[in-house]
Formats: C-alpha cells, structure tokens, sequence
C-alpha cells in the first residue's frame, strides 16, 4: 500500500456493471515523508469518505477490486484508509 | 518476497473494516548493496518494530490466507524479522 493525496473526484455515468455507486477519486501517490511521487491516478474510493485535501493510503492491483461491495469489477487502485498521522524516520 | 527495513508507522481511524486494530508499518525495501529504494505499508504479523530488518511479503491470496479471509484488500504483510542476510555483495541486519 502507497500513501496518496486525494486531489479532485471523477464523475462517470457510463460505467462497467459492479461499478454503480463507486466513488472515483484522483490522488497523487507521496512518498514516506509525504511528497508527491509519481503521476496522478485514479482510485476507487472503498472507505466511502474520503475527499479532496485528505491524506490517505490505497492498494493496488487485484486487491483493489476487494475493497469494493462487487468483488469481481475492473478496478486497479482503491483507496481503504484515511490516514490520521505517519511518523517516520528522518 | 522482498528484504525491508521498518521506518515507521501509520495510524488511520477510518479505514476498511479488516484494518481495524492492524498494525501498519512503512517499510523501505532494501537493495542487494543495502541502500533503500522505494517504499509499502505492510500490515504487521509479527511484532516489527522501527529500524528492524523484516521480511514482507507482497501477494493477496497469501495475505488473506494469513488471516483466514476469504476476501479483503490486503496485500502487503510483514511475515518475518530478519535476523541476517548474505547478499554476497553486503551484509543486511
């Protein structure tokens, strides 16, 4: 799991079937001292809570698909924490 | 599975139920020469603490079998604390 920084939200309407109510945002992957790393994605929302400006982690491949109520949808990242605090080394 | 050092934590009060009373630790993979390159939160098995060489491993199937589920979003796990490595080139722990 990476952590990322929810930056806006994707409104789609034609959608693949198991995917009706799944919330898209898009973030920016960070790196352990929380900055940006990588391009912007998006991910499915699988806390239903997250929103933009909010630091939270998210898992990718397969896994992602799991933390949805279909389990078998095309999803690649989704999101399943907000992050209240990291500490880390230097 | 992968080599990793623990550098931290990560605490989350909503999150996806499994996650609830897991610890989840960012751990900075370790290369063969025994620099750091990149980084995963992992949820912890086996009581890793900061600075502590662990073994993580990183697959869904094996994860969910670690914690007797049948479906979850998880992945990454610290299954391992390393005690020593022999890399040839460097030695780890």
């Amino acid at each position: 799991m990476q952590l990322a920084r929810v930056e806006g939200t994707v409104v789609a309407t034609v959608k693949s079937r198991g995917l009706e109510g799944v919330r898209f945002l898009i973030v920016q992957p960070l790196d352990k001292h929380r900055q940006p790393q990588g391009d912007k994605l998006v991910a499915a929302d699988g806390v239903h809570m997250a929103g933009p400006g909010e630091l939270v982690y998210f898992v990718s491949s397969r896994e992602a698909a799991e933390a949805l109520p279909v389990r078998f949808v095309p999803v690649d990242h989704a999101i399943v924490g907000i992050v209240d605090d990291v500490q880390v080394n230097q | 599975m992968k080599i990793g050092v623990v550098s931290g934590n990560v605490v989350s009060t909503i999150n996806f139920p499994f996650f609830d009373s897991k610890k989840l630790m960012v751990c900075d993979y370790v290369n063969p020469d025994g620099s750091t390159s990149g980084y995963t939160i992992a949820v912890d098995r086996v009581g890793a603490g900061v600075g502590e060489i662990v073994l993580i491993m990183d697959e869904g199937n094996s994860a969910r079998q670690m914690f007797g589920l049948d479906t979850g979003p998880i992945r990454a796990v610290i299954v391992g604390i390393v005690d020593a490595a022999d890399f040839g080139v460097a030695e780890v722990g």
